[in-house]
């Protein structure tokens, strides 16, 4: 798996090129491509083809054994999508989760000082120091387009800011289907945006706590405190999970990815409490019968009953929850459709065809108007990937 | 016939410290090192992350009872330290603590350590290697009593923005007020300790001296109350990381005592090690290598220690030939290697590591005029994939790391 990720990583880094183009740009980024998958031994290139293309549970079970390991790691394969562990395409997610490298480690998982947002703000005071302007509670209702190009943005409150660069950073429904009318674009970037696949699936469950469940498998506090706690006890669990959400119901026995960030970071909660975030799969955007606070607070009850299985003394230890469906995703983080990474990461949605195909090189059929969030390639996760590389395309065609 | 398994009897084995009943119970890699004499803890997980980030998020708990001690008490006392030193020992006050280097009479650092004036006419040195005879010797005609105290006095070294917060709870008497290099008396489950703020990671940190006998139910009261605020047993190896980002060097690793030399190219004065703030040329009277660093300092010197930030960029470009990414070290490499200005070599790294907290690649260096200004250009030399290659790099001031915190 290492050297399956170091061998997409350089692919991830590099501005998709369109392969039905005859531009000096594509043909250089698909010589380059041709000239890595060159440097790659057939053995490896099938290995890659085979890895876009496989099922986690058909990559697991051809190495692993234990159903336990096989269900925890294809687990890592269903994370944001709308798939179970079976569906096809899942293992490249799964590697897309082990592609992380820490201090030199790789496969590793970072946790950011202050919670996730430590890192959008260390990019805030960065850029604060350098003299950018930003501004916050601000939302954008029109990208304002003068001479076919775009020429600033209109924001909700009604002012407006003119621009000879506009860069939209949120998902590529927003982007180019409410920001930008639609005139503007052609139609078939139009439908390509239009059925690109949001649909969330994931809900979180943070809970507030005043000490730390014991698990039966491990009691005590212990190292398992510090690291991630998976209840995916087999593939098999995990795709049941899954057939719930097909039909649109939330899963009556979740998968779920915990954690403890209090037990890392120690500013995250009062001295001996601790806060445990729950990732929680399936939770349908468009459950069956739709999120009200009746539904919500089943599907709540469903992980706390679940987790009981495992640590029975968690409900003396809750002080306090907080349940977020995907819906609350799409209303709190203004993400379309709630999906984690702005958009599944499927084969079909990805390099060259995320957002759309043509258009993965952060440009936009409207000039003046780029791209980068986690809806363009390389896709979702705390990286920041997507607008570094879209940022350097800009910088490239402003000179 | 003699017993077979001799090499049982303690005088074979290697010292364990005060704390040796908790710390062995704690080291699961097994992971020891040798420090003065003593096994030491190197790390007590198998990776050295959650050690060190408790240095720099929470409080590391480090035992340092293998530094060498002494009390050094008597009308003389404070007599001996200034000859002894380059410091102005007769301006210390009684509770403050001095960090300095010590030299032969060719103002060539023999050993380092911090002096902590404990009362008027009693202090105590620390030192990485026994320094009784180099005492004894300046101490000639004085009226003082010098006491080796590395076995009665078990230290241990509590690190961290949480380590004032967890001695609060700790200690009988707050230690608030206690200001950066200062000591003060305290109780610890009951137990006389003696604590000072100093430390060897360059964050917010206390160290506290005990009777060896009171040592296991202090390290269990220490434990207890910095459980909720992240304190963590530490090995010596994530502190190695810390002190190479406070840019504190190390004996033996990043200078030779003078009395270790092969050859005297091979010693190094306090200036070159960056401690030209610890020699009060202004003090009055004689003291061990006073002309020489007088010459020194009129001359200047020529080498000096100063940082070094490897340029990641460059890393990545020598990496990327060989098909791999930029690899480095996870944990603090002791070794020298070699710093360049083109073709010419002027340097050479002592110590260099990862740096968790900075993101960077850093390494203590010793370069030659002129190349020690911040802001430098040269090249190191990186070891990729079993070739040579150099990677560029830029001088810096030390510490590379400098919370505000430490002070405060
Ligand atoms: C529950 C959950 C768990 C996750 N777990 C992980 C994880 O463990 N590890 C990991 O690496 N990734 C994780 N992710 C994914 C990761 O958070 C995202 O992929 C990443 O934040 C995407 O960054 P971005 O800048 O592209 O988009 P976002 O961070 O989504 O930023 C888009 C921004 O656009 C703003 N916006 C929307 N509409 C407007 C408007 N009209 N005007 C102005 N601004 C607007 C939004 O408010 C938002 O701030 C998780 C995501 C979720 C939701």
């Amino acid at each position: 798996m290492a050297r399956a990720a170091k061998a997409i990583k350089p692919i991830i880094g590099l501005v998709p090129p369109d392969p039905s183009s005859l531009s000096w740009r594509d043909m250089k980024g698909l010589l380059k491509l041709g000239q890595y998958a060159h440097s790659l031994s057939e053995h490896e290139l099938y290995r890659i083809a085979k890895l876009v293309t496989q099922s986690s549970a058909d990559l697991l079970e051809e190495w692993f054994e234990l159903d336990p390991l096989k269900g925890t790691k294809a687990a890592s394969g269903i994370i944001g999508t709308y798939l179970g562990p079976r569906s096809p395409g899942t293992a490249y997610v799964l590697l897309h989760h082990y592609m992380g490298e820490i201090d030199g480690a790789f496969r590793a998982w970072g946790f950011a000082k202050n919670g996730t947002g430590g890192v959008t703000a260390a990019i805030a005071s960065s850029a604060r120091a350098l003299g950018v302007e930003i501004r916050t509670n601000a939302a954008v209702d029109k990208v304002i387009v003068r001479g076919g190009r775009a020429a600033g943005v209109a924001l909700a409150n009604g002012d407006e800011l003119s621009a000879t660069v506009v860069m939209s950073a949120a998902d590529p429904k927003r982007s180019f289907l409410q920001f930008v009318d639609q005139q503007h674009f052609p139609d078939e970037f139009v439908q390509a945006i239009r059925n690109f696949r949001v649909r969330g699936s994931s809900g979180k469950i943070n809970i507030a706590l005043s000490g730390l469940p014991d698990f039966n498998c491990l009691p005590g506090e212990g190292p398992l405190h510090r690291g991630a706690i998976s209840i995916s006890p087999s593939i098999e669990y995990v795709e049941r999970a899954y057939d719930d959400a097909k039909y649109g119901n939330f899963s009556r026995q979740p998968y779920m990815d915990i954690i403890f960030p209090s037990m890392i970071d120690r500013d995250m909660a009062p001295p001996g409490h601790h806060v445990m975030s729950c990732f929680v799969q399936y939770a349908p955007y468009d459950v069956a019968g739709g999120w009200d606070d009746a539904k919500k607070d089943a599907f709540g009850e469903t992980v706390i009953a679940t987790i009981e299985k495992y640590a029975p003394n968690i409900r003396k230890v809750i002080v306090g929850k907080q349940v977020i469906t995907p819906q609350d995703i799409e209303r709190i983080a203004g993400i379309t459709g709630g999906n984690i990474f702005h958009g599944e990461l499927l084969l079909h949605q990805l390099f060259f065809m995320r957002p759309a195909p043509q258009w993965a090189d952060f440009r936009t059929p409207l000039s003046g108007y780029y791209f980068g969030a986690a809806g363009a390639h390389p896709g979702g996760g705390v990286m920041g990937a997507a607008g570094k590389m879209a940022a350097t395309e800009i910088l490239k065609d402003w000179q | 016939m003699p017993e077979l398994s001799a090499v049982h009897h303690p005088l074979y084995q290697l010292r364990r410290t005060p704390f040796h009943a908790r710390t062995s119970q704690l080291c699961l890699p097994h992971n020891w090192r040798r420090w003065g004499g003593c096994i030491a803890v190197g790390s007590y997980d198998l990776g050295l992350d959650r050690e060190y980030w408790a240095i720099r998020n929470h409080a590391a708990l480090i035992d340092i009872s293998p530094l060498i001690k002494y009390e050094i008490t008597g009308r003389d006392a404070a007599r001996l330290l200034h000859r002894l030193t380059p410091r102005d020992i007769h301006r210390m006050q009684v509770g403050q603590v001095y960090y300095t280097g010590w030299c032969d009479d060719d103002g060539k650092l023999l050993d380092d350590g911090t002096v902590t004036r404990i009362g008027e006419q009693s202090f105590r040195l620390t030192a990485a290697e026994p320094q009784f005879r180099w005492l004894a010797l300046n101490a000639v005609g004085m009226q003082v009593q010098i006491t080796e105290l590395t076995e009665r006095l078990a230290a241990l070294s509590l690190q961290g923005p949480k380590s004032r917060t967890i001695l609060n709870l700790a200690c009988e008497q707050p230690v608030d007020s206690l200001k950066y290099f200062r000591m003060a008396f305290n109780r610890v489950a009951g137990k006389a300790v003696s604590v000072s703020r100093t430390g060897y990671t360059g964050d917010l940190g206390y160290e506290i001296w005990m009777d060896a006998e009171d040592a296991l139910v202090i390290w269990d009261t220490l434990l207890a109350a910095g459980h909720d605020y992240g304190i963590t047993p530490t090995g010596i190896l994530a502190m190695d990381m810390a002190r190479v980002e406070a840019g504190l060097f190390m004996l033996d690793v990043d200078y030779t005592p003078a009395s270790h030399a092969w050859i005297p190219g091979q010693r190094s004065s306090p200036y070159e090690m960056g401690l030209g703030w610890t020699v009060n040329l202004d003090k009055q009277g004689y003291f061990v290598g006073r002309r020489a660093l007088e010459r020194e300092h009129r001359e200047g010197s020529s080498w000096k220690m100063v940082g070094l930030e490897i340029d990641w960029e460059g890393l990545e470009r020598e990496y990327a030939a060989v098909g791999m990414p930029p690899q480095v070290p996870a944990t603090a490499v002791r070794g020298s290697i070699p710093v360049y200005a083109g073709p010419r070599q002027v340097g050479y790294a002592s110590t260099s590591t990862w740096s968790p907290v900075l993101k960077k690649y850093i390494a203590l260096v010793h370069v030659q005029q002129p190349f020690h200004a911040p802001g430098t250009k040269v090249e190191i030399e990186v070891t990729v994939e079993h070739h040579r290659r150099k990677s560029p790099a830029t001088v810096v001031a030390l510490p590379f790391y400098d919370p505000e915190w430490k002070k405060k």
